[in-house]
Parts: C-alpha cells; sequence; structure tokens
C-alpha cells in the first residue's frame, strides 16, 4: 500500500499540469451537479413552505356545546397524519380578524352580535399534505352535526399535489442527465491522466507486477482526483450562491450532508473512473 | 526450459503469424531467431513471454503453461522472463537508476534493497557514472544497457530481446551482443530476435532459428550445419 501511495505521489508531482487539468474539469461537472442541487433545494424549500399552510378548517356552529367540540378534537387528533388541531373560539376569530382587518377593528364597536363562527384548524405531518389525506380529514370532520362548514381549497391542493410531483420528476430526469454528463465528462479527464502514464502500465505488466499493484496507485490518484474535484465543486458553488446572495434574491445554502455526499461522490467516481480505464490497460500486454 | 508444441497463431485482422511451429529450447541456450519482417520472430517472442496465447498448440515456460495458467498468474511467467526491444522503452524523464529501480519496486523488492541493487545491475552494464542522467541524455547503446539492466531486475531464467540493436551502430552492437554472452553463461536462456545475418555469423556457437511466413524452416541444431 505504501508503494500504491508514494507512486500515487509521483503521478502528482511528475504531471501536475495533467492532473490540475483532470480535477477542474472534474469540478466543473461536479459544479453543474452543484447548482442543481441548489435551484432543487431551493425549489424543496419553497414548496415545503407552501404546504405547511395546507390546513382543514371546520366552521363551527353557535350552538356547538363544548364537551362536543373537545371530543371531536381529541377524535381529529387521532386521525392519521393529523398534526394538530387547534380550536378557535368566536371571541378569538373576531380578535384574528381586528388583528387582520384594520376596518373590522374599526366597526367591531358598533357590532351587537360577533357574525364570526368559531372553528377548528387541522394541520398536517410533512409527507401527509397529500390530497387523499386532506380529503379524508375534510370528510371526518364534516360528519360532526355541529360542523356547519368545512374548507380546505380542494383545487389549491391538487395542484400544489400535482406541482410537488412535477418537481420531483423534473428534478430525477435533470439530476440524472447532469449526473451522467458529469460521470461522462470524469470518465474521461481521468481518462485522460491514466493514458499519460500508460508507459508505466506498460513496463510494470513487463516486469511481472501484479494487476492489483498496478492499479492501486491510479485508484488512489483517482479518488484524489475526484475529491480535488469535489472541493473546487463546492467553492464554485459556494461562490454563485452568495453572488445569488447578494445581488438578486435570498436563497438558502445546500445541507452539509448534501456536500458531504456530493464530495464522496467525487471520490467514489474518480476511483471508479480510474480503475475502469486502467482495466484497459491491464487487458493489453 | 520453452517448448513451443505445434503452435500457430491467427490474428482476426492480419491473418495468421505463426503455423504449427515446433520447439524446445533447453537451459542455458543462446538463440538466434531471424527472418525477414513479418515471419514471425516478434509473435515468438510475445508468446513466450506469455503477452499473447496460441490460436492452437501449446507454449510451456519453466512449467508454465499458457492454456492453464490464468490471466491473474501471468506476472509470474513475466518475472521469469525478461523482455528488451529495439525501441527501448525507458521512462522518459527518470534517470538510469530509477528506470531500473522501478523495476524492482513493482515486482516485491524490498525498499532497502532497492537502490544497491539497481545500483549493482547498473555498475554489471557498465553504466555506473551514468546512473543519475535521466535516460533521454544517454546514448542509444547506454539505453539499451539501462533496459537490459531493467529487463534483469527480476532475475529471470530467460531473456528475450526484439531486434535489440536495430537502433546501435556497429560498436554498440557488439557492446550489446557481448553482455548477451556473458549473461548466457551464467545460465541464462537468451532469445534474440534479428535479421542482421552478418552478425549472426560472428557468433557461431549459438543456435539459429529461422522463419518463413510464419513457419519455422531452418533449426541449426537439427540440420547440423552451424550458421
Amino acid at each position: 500500500m505504501a508503494h500504491a501511495f508514494r507512486e500515487a505521489a509521483s503521478g502528482f508531482r511528475r504531471a501536475p499540469l495533467l492532473t490540475g487539468l483532470s480535477a477542474f474539469m472534474v469540478g466543473l461537472a461536479l459544479t453543474v451537479l452543484g447548482l442543481f442541487a441548489l435551484v432543487a433545494f431551493n425549489l424543496r424549500l419553497a414548496v415545503e413552505d407552501i404546504e405547511e399552510r395546507v390546513e382543514v378548517v371546520a366552521y363551527l356552529r353557535d350552538s356547538a356545546r363544548p364537551v362536543e367540540i373537545e371530543s371531536a378534537v381529541q377524535s381529529l387528533r387521532g386521525l392519521p397524519g393529523v398534526e394538530d388541531v387547534r380550536f378557535f373560539s368566536k371571541a378569538q376569530a373576531l380578535e384574528r380578524a381586528k388583528e387582520e382587518l384594520p376596518e373590522i377593528a374599526e366597526i367591531s364597536g358598533d357590532l351587537e352580535v360577533n357574525p364570526f363562527p368559531a372553528s377548528l384548524e387541522i394541520r398536517f405531518l410533512p409527507g401527509s399534505r397529500t390530497t387523499e389525506s386532506v380529503e379524508a380529514v375534510a370528510a371526518a370532520v364534516s360528519d360532526f352535526s355541529f360542523v356547519e362548514d368545512v374548507r380546505y381549497g380542494r383545487e389549491w391542493v391538487e395542484r400544489l399535489f400535482l406541482l410537488r410531483r412535477m418537481g420531483a420528476i423534473t428534478s430525477m430526469i435533470l439530476g440524472g442527465a447532469f449526473a451522467v454528463v458529469a460521470t461522462l465528462i470524469i470518465g474521461t479527464a481521468i481518462r485522460i491522466a491514466v493514458f499519460a502514464r500508460r508507459d508505466e502500465i506498460f513496463i510494470m505488466r513487463l516486469v511481472g507486477a501484479r494487476d492489483g499493484l498496478i492499479r492501486r496507485p491510479f485508484l488512489i490518484e483517482g479518488a484524489i482526483t475526484g475529491l480535488m474535484g469535489g472541493v473546487l465543486a463546492t467553492l464554485l458553488t459556494w461562490g454563485t450562491y452568495q453572488a445569488v446572495y447578494h445581488f438578486l434574491f435570498e436563497l438558502e445554502w445546500i445541507p452539509q450532508s448534501w456536500i458531504g455526499i456530493g464530495l464522496l461522490v467525487g471520490l467514489i467516481f474518480g476511483a471508479m473512473a480510474s480503475s475502469l480505464a486502467v482495466r484497459r490497460y491491464l487487458r493489453e500486454v | 526450459m520453452i517448448k513451443l508444441l505445434n503452435v500457430s497463431k491467427v490474428y482476426p485482422r492480419t491473418g495468421s503469424a505463426l503455423e504449427g511451429v515446433h520447439l524446445e529450447v533447453p537451459k542455458g541456450q543462446f538463440v538466434f531467431l531471424t527472418g525477414h519482417s513479418g515471419s514471425g520472430k516478434s509473435t515468438t517472442l510475445r508468446l513466450i513471454h506469455m503477452a499473447e496465447r496460441p490460436s492452437s498448440g501449446e507454449v510451456l515456460v519453466d512449467g508454465f503453461s499458457s492454456r492453464r495458467t490464468p490471466k491473474r498468474e501471468i506476472w509470474k511467467v513475466r518475472r521469469r522472463v525478461g523482455f528488451v526491444f529495439q525501441d527501448f522503452r525507458l521512462l522518459p524523464g527518470r534517470t538510469a537508476m530509477e528506470n531500473v529501480a522501478f523495476a524492482l519496486e513493482v515486482t516485491d523488492t524490498p525498499r532497502a534493497e532497492i537502490r544497491p541493487r539497481a545500483q549493482r545491475l547498473l555498475s554489471k552494464m557498465g553504466l555506473s557514472a551514468k546512473a543519475g542522467s535521466p535516460v533521454h541524455q544517454l546514448s542509444g547503446g547506454e539505453q539499451q544497457r539501462v533496459t537490459i539492466a531493467r529487463a534483469l531486475a527480476s532475475e529471470p531464467l530467460i531473456l528475450l530481446a526484439d531486434e535489440p540493436t536495430g537502433n546501435l551502430d556497429d560498436r554498440a552492437t557488439r557492446g550489446i551482443l557481448d553482455l548477451f554472452w556473458q549473461i548466457n553463461a551464467l545460465g541464462m536462456v537468451v532469445i534474440m530476435a534479428t535479421h542482421d545475418l552478418e552478425l549472426i555469423r560472428s557468433y557461431p556457437g549459438a543456435r539459429m532459428l529461422e522463419l518463413d511466413q510464419g513457419r519455422l524452416v531452418f533449426d541449426s541444431h537439427t540440420s547440423g550445419g552451424g550458421s
């Protein structure tokens, strides 16, 4: 193994320009993936932000008794996908209306009766904000006799669900296409680096080196090149993120775990591409 | 030591390169392999080196059979067979010492032994003073000596040389041939492919094999005559 590391290091020493260029190409290929991840992550956040607003509101008759309401709250909380059920009394509804609409605040003194109904607001767990879950809960809540009306913006929830599905499919297709392009570029970059050292592989085979000993330095070199490319891609993506953040609009930086996966992918791709490229030469001689 | 049993080699694109070659080379023999270009000299050497497998027949090298030796064990054959090329195939940009040391490094030589052994090999080749010189600064004869030192690094039993003097002047050629004889005197089989009949005639003690269009047409040992 020590020989493998020495040889890998000597590979970098002997051809720093070629190794640097390979790492640069790998870096650019991974940057495309990094930028895609940045866009996909922020789109996901935006959709999640909208999804959080998915809720079912049940307006209650004025005749609804507190015991009935409490019992309904408990049973609704037990439904699958329900995160929380909150009760808003008529008084609370009026207060909220006053806060949100100044006009109401102005005329509220003149009101003889409070026109706002009491309500139950049902929120959903992430992953359960689907048309099916929302419809099931809406149907369950409308079964209570003291419920006058149920609203959840059916069309809006359906559209949101469609948008999310389209987003996931588009991400998969585009992400897959970018990953294929990145793999091809990384493969080519590493093949060029291995091609430059074909004489060494030839001599190793000629004098009777074992295949494993020939392959190992290239595996290490490929992995390091891939990792260097990954680091470069992270820096370039970070630079782009900073530029967009300061000059265009605010957005979130991708999670550390994604970067970790990106670097690992660079390392593994580099090692694999190198191994494949060397295998070609091992078949010869 | 080496046996070619009714060996034929056919390439998909260029056709037949060797046809029914039957040959035995015992330990310690010096063999000149001659013939025109394309007669099958290089193919024969590559078959002995197991860089190629015969299309039919069998090649045996120190007990290793071309039929039964798996690809992952070819390295064992390579360590028994040194190979010298006409165009040297040295690693450019490296010194003579580094070129020989490289062969030792990749063939499991303990690290502490690499430099002393490379130094000894180069000194046997008369290159002690040039050990630190980059190979591209050496003359053709000197470069070929580095190649021979590299070929001897794994202490092989057989030395194959494919037109090793093709790029050298007369003086350098004689020097290389003398080296081969010294190596052969230590018990190593030397098989040298050349089309230089003048050179072959000046070493009458050697066995001469002649190939023509892939067939073995002359063997000085079976024909009862010299070269």
